[in-house]
């Protein structure tokens, strides 16, 4: 350790004392949703199912409208390399293939296949269910896993396969199970470990062997300790799998936070947790994959936190995709109309525009929200106080941050760290100002990605022009050679007609001289 | 209730999060004001009406420059001056006059507070130097007679204390008999005595032991009386998680340490650092003026950094300077550093090393 | 007295010769500012601006003949872009920013005419003889050369409709806060 190292770690120990400090501690309200008996939504008569619920290209859609299909037919294939292939939730007809309104604060609509339901529940004749899935070889897995649509189920809905894959080739040793909920009300991950830990454990077992890893390590915040019970009890027959509760702390679910819980290490900025050999999986796609390789059913629903002050019986919901949210609010039942309607948690959920909106794969709850508990408030002036530098999990200023891009220097943001931004929310749900700061941030970093489209537009444009114009040049040389060469074949037609006609005269006369 | 045809029309942001911790700023400078308040009451005690009036005119004065402000900006008043920034103001400059001062000098700093140290730089968030300081410091310069005119304790009921009209006589017409009641300040006291050549050890002698500064019976304004009630004030916002001990600890200890070497070498010439804690404005200071958390720096190290510059230079003005308390200046001094100290301070990025670039990826542990 | 006179004087003298200096030596190439200008524009020499191509526009920007708001394609954007780079201050209020726009045929009164095809700068339009024309998304500009061209009004220009991908935030309300 160098001179400058020793110092900036003595500055390090000056600013944080032992340990980083990041986070908050959100009172979590899990409870008593957590507690309640799994229920399962009773199948809604039609079912939008979204081509997009993964990050990457939608899926394109591979039937037609009024096509009969039966539960976990293929409906869409996979398009490009990051994207997922999406399976019909239920049996029954493809009524339209068409659009709706996405689960995001826009309210754009994005493209959806509506599926009559015929009620029959027929699952489609599996082929690929695997009494074994140990013997197949690892990249088979993954191309099941691929082939069953799983994508993350903690809500960045990455393609599972692709993961996979990706740990195979950075020869990978940890893998990590994130059961850290972090966010407060949701319980869906908690509901499901403490439901289906064998499946979860044989589905970390699949990906083992799929990744080729030595051991698994399923980190589980300890307000959780049903759920690190029944883990613990599941995981026992197995020696390379390990359960590790994790201090309850937002946002400890952050894929980089939960790993440097688990191992002390820091992921470099820029760089992933496989860089450092651990791969990083939700515990609800371990149950996906199990789901997928067992018994070959593809991702066609989810356990979806149904929880907030206006719900009359809050809980956990197995839900199809493409299950509108006003269904299940149906069916859990409203006390009163809420002030915010929330897809997700309330750190980092979506505000949804109306009910009549799809559940996709990646929707871990449905939250309505009364006015008491979103406190919302008109923001004020900053007084720089600090509280969000403090609560910032990434070590960023962000009332440095909100005032440049307030004054529209977006540059000036990214140079203290913008790009770093997690999104978490932390800042905002400090800031005693109650400044919208994660609008500031989404703010920039759309702007940021327009302009950098907008530049890649304008050079696009510019190459266009400048062919064209090379063109234009071209045709007209050509024209002008073209004239010019007619013109010397016209003159030497003409040559050679004179010289022909010459000698014609020139044999006239002669023969007029022999007759 | 069919949840169907249900479209929201939200209040607040589009973005997460949806929900909030519930800090404001009106309770920030609530807890503040609670924890100045035993000082202050202990201060209204020991030097009866005169100062009781003085605060009120201040703290009026320093919202009625808001108020005037915001009305001139055409922004509804009434809302900022809810956020409690403004009555703090006016509260920790009136802690900081000499308690039986002319209301002119009250309602003139109050104004200077509010309307140029604050609004005129964009209002809550954006003054770069502590409004109260700066209207002290202003009246100290402006007017050094009836800023440095101390008065005895003389508590309230005790023989020869005004009552309610004298004391607003007092503070509307002045101090009638000043020599009977006219004291010095510790420090104003030392600093007469070193220039006139008498040593410290022959002038202080045990007169002014700690004890009783600790108690705070003595002269001074009201907020550098009682040390105790005002540490206590102090770690009672600590502990609330109002201000954090950086920049107080510190502070103090650029106090003390310095002059802990200074008496050692001289204590003739220098006052113990015991004294220098406890006398002036170095508690209230380093408790609730330092901690102000528009002038000073966001970072805990940039806090420290701050904090003992804040001492060091209170020292030196006490020591060297030509006024016998050194904590405004300093303060301001350190205020203007502050976004210097923000530049170059700035918290680590997670996965990037002190000067922003990406860790190193280490080697892969199995 | 004297002192002072001369040392001011001095002072005076040594700053003024180190400002000459620095502007000599510190002195920004017009041509370099040309060419960031440049950089800037759409480059498509649409002509809208009724400068000779974007060189021309560049080069009018850069002698302040021309106002940062002359680009109708680089819309408010490109104005505010300008504006920063050449230190101007902005008027907007002329510039209608109704969002990108781009160029569309409208196939049943399309005659296959041609004639827009020869006017587009980046050969966005594709058709031939007596064939419908139809535009690529992708290369339109949206400088609407080609409206004036067609003989039956058939191409119009319509806003890019916003998609989920390309959706941008909205900033917080600026200024006084909502309260005030």
């Amino acid at each position: 350790m160098g001179l400058m190292e020793k110092f900036h770690a003595f500055l390090d120990l000056l600013e944080h004392g032992s340990g980083r400090h990041w986070g908050v501690h959100p009172d979590d309200r899990k409870r008593p949703a957590a507690d309640a008996p799994l229920r399962g939504l009773p199948l809604p008569g039609r079912l939008y199912v979204p081509l997009q619920q993964h990050i990457g290209a939608a899926a394109r859609p591979i039937v037609l409208v009024g096509q009969k299909v039966l539960k976990g037919q293929l409906l869409a294939e996979a398009q490009g390399a990051t994207s997922a292939a999406i399976h019909a939730p239920t049996s029954g007809t493809i009524a339209a293939i068409g659009e709706i309104t996405a689960p995001h604060a826009s309210g754009l609509p994005f493209a959806a296949i509506t599926l009559a339901a015929d009620g029959a529940e027929r699952w489609i004749d599996s082929a690929t269910a695997a009494d074994d899935p140990f013997s197949l070889p690892p990249a088979e897995v993954a191309k099941r896993v691929a082939a069953a649509g799983v994508v993350g189920l903690g809500g960045a809905t990455f393609p599972s396969a692709l993961k996979l894959g990706l740990g195979l080739r950075a020869k990978i040793h940890t893998l990590i199970l994130n059961g850290g909920e972090c966010e407060p009300y949701l319980s869906c991950d908690d509901r499901l470990m403490r439901d289906y830990a064998l499946e979860i454990v044989d589905g970390i077992r699949i990906m083992l062997h799929a990744t080729g890893a030595q051991k698994a390590l399923i980190g589980i915040e300890d307000n959780k300790p049903e759920a690190i019970a029944t883990m613990t009890a599941a995981a026992r027959a197995f020696a390379e799998i390990e359960v590790r509760p994790v201090p309850a702390r937002y946002p400890m679910g952050s894929e980089k936070h939960l790993f440097s819980e688990l191992t002390g290490q820091e992921v470099p900025a820029d760089g992933r947790t496989t860089d450092l050999g651990a791969l990083v999986h939700n515990v609800g796609t371990a149950w996906a994959v199990h789901e997928a390789l067992r018994n070959g059913r593809p991702l066609v629903e989810r356990i979806v936190t149904v929880n907030g002050g206006a719900i009359a019986f809050p809980g956990n919901i197995r839900v199809p995709v493409g299950a509108l949210v006003g269904d299940v609010l149906a069916f859990a039942g409203l006390k009163e109309s809420p002030a915010r309607l929330v897809m997700g948690g309330p750190m980092m959920g979506s505000l949804l525009p109306h009910a009549r909106v799809p559940v996709v794969k990646g929707t871990s709850g449905i939250l309505a929200l009364t006015a008491a508990e979103a406190t919302m408030a008109d923001p004020g002036p900053c007084i720089r106080c600090g509280s969000c530098a403090r609560a910032c999990p990434v070590g960023l200023l962000p009332l440095e941050m909100s005032a440049r891009i307030a004054a529209g220097e977006l540059n000036g943001a990214v140079a203290f760290g913008l790009k770093d931004c997690l999104a978490c929310g932390c800042c905002a749900f400090v800031c005693p100002s109650r400044i919208p700061l994660v609008q500031y941030f989404n703010h920039a970093k759309g702007e940021l990605a327009a302009q950098g489209r907008a530049q890649l537009r304008n050079e696009a444009a510019r190459r266009l022009a400048a062919a064209r114009a090379e063109r234009i040049e071209r045709e007209a040389k050509e024209k002008a050679e073209a004239a010019a060469r007619r013109k010397a074949e016209r003159a030497a037609q003409k040559a050679a007609e004179k010289v022909a006609a010459e000698a014609a005269a020139a044999a006239g006369a002669a023969s007029e001289v022999e007759s | 209730m069919n949840p169907e045809p249900l479209t929201l029309v939200p209040t607040g942001p589009l973005a997460s999060p949806h929900a909030h911790g519930g800090g404001r700023v009106t309770w920030v400078m609530a807890k503040v004001m609670l924890a100045l308040a035993p000082a202050t009451l202990y201060g209204f005690w020991l030097y009866g009406w005169p100062a009781v009036h003085l605060w009120t005119i201040t703290v009026a004065c320093a919202l009625l420059g808001e108020a005037f402000s915001l009305r001139l900006m055409q922004r509804r008043a009434m809302p900022v001056l809810l956020d409690g920034s403004a009555a703090l103001t006016g509260w920790l400059l009136a802690l900081s006059l000499p308690p039986w001062a002319p209301w002119w000098l009250g309602a003139a700093g109050g104004l200077f507070a509010t309307v140029i140290a604050k609004q005129i730089f964009g209002g809550l968030g954006q003054n770069l130097f502590n409004p109260a300081m700066v209207a002290r410091v202003a009246l100290l310069i402006s007017f050094p007679v009836p800023m440095t005119q101390w008065v005895g304790p003389l508590p309230l009921g005790s023989l020869g204390a005004p009552d309610f009209v004298q004391g607003l006589q007092i503070t509307l017409g002045g101090i009638p008999d000043l020599d009977a009641v006219a004291s010095a300040s510790l420090l104003g006291y030392a600093k007469t005595e070193l220039s006139r050549g008498v040593d410290l050890v022959a002038a202080l002698g045990g007169a002014q032991a700690p004890a009783l500064s600790f108690v705070g019976n003595r002269a001074g304004s009201l907020g550098e009386t009682s040390a105790l009630l005002i540490a206590a004030g102090g770690l009672a916002l600590i502990f609330l998680r109002v201000i954090s001990w950086h920049i107080p600890m510190a502070m103090l200890l650029g106090i003390a340490l310095p002059a802990l070497v200074a008496h050692a070498i001289d204590p003739a010439r220098h006052m113990a650092a015991s004294a220098h804690l406890l006398s002036g404005a170095a508690l209230l200071g380093a408790f609730f003026i330092a901690t102000d958390y528009v002038t000073s720096p966001n970072t805990r190290l940039g806090q420290m950094v701050f904090g003992a510059g804040c001492g060091l230079l209170t020292w030196v003005i006490r020591t060297w300077g030509g006024y016998p308390e050194g904590v405004a200046f300093a303060v301001l001094l350190m205020n203007a550093l502050t976004p210097a100290i923000d530049h170059v301070v700035r918290p680590r990025i997670y996965g990037r090393d002190r000067r922003g670039r990406p860790q190193e990826p280490p080697e892969a542990k199995p | 007295m004297l002192a002072a006179i001369l040392s001011l004087t001095v002072l005076g003298l040594t700053l003024g010769f180190g400002l000459g200096l620095a502007a000599k030596k510190f002195a920004v190439a017009t041509d370099a500012r040309l060419a960031e200008i440049e950089a800037l524009m759409p480059g498509t020499n649409c002509g809208q601006c009724g400068y000779p191509g974007c060189p021309g526009a560049a080069a009018a920007l850069a002698e302040g003949k021309a106002p940062a708001t002359l680009c109708p394609p680089g819309g408010r954007a490109l104005a505010q872009a300008l504006a920063a780079k050449l230190g101007l201050n902005l008027d907007l209020s002329g510039v209608a920013d109704e969002g990108p726009k781009i160029a569309a045929v409208a196939e049943e009164i399309c005659i296959g005419c041609c004639r827009c095809l020869k006017e587009c700068p980046t050969d966005a339009i594709v058709g031939a003889a007596k064939q419908i024309h139809s535009v690529m998304r992708e290369a339109c500009t949206g400088c609407a050369a080609c409206v004036d061209r067609c003989p039956t009004g058939a191409i119009t220009m319509d806003p890019v409709p916003a998609t989920l991908q390309h959706w941008v935030w909205p900033k917080p309300a600026q200024g006084a806060p909502a309260w005030a």
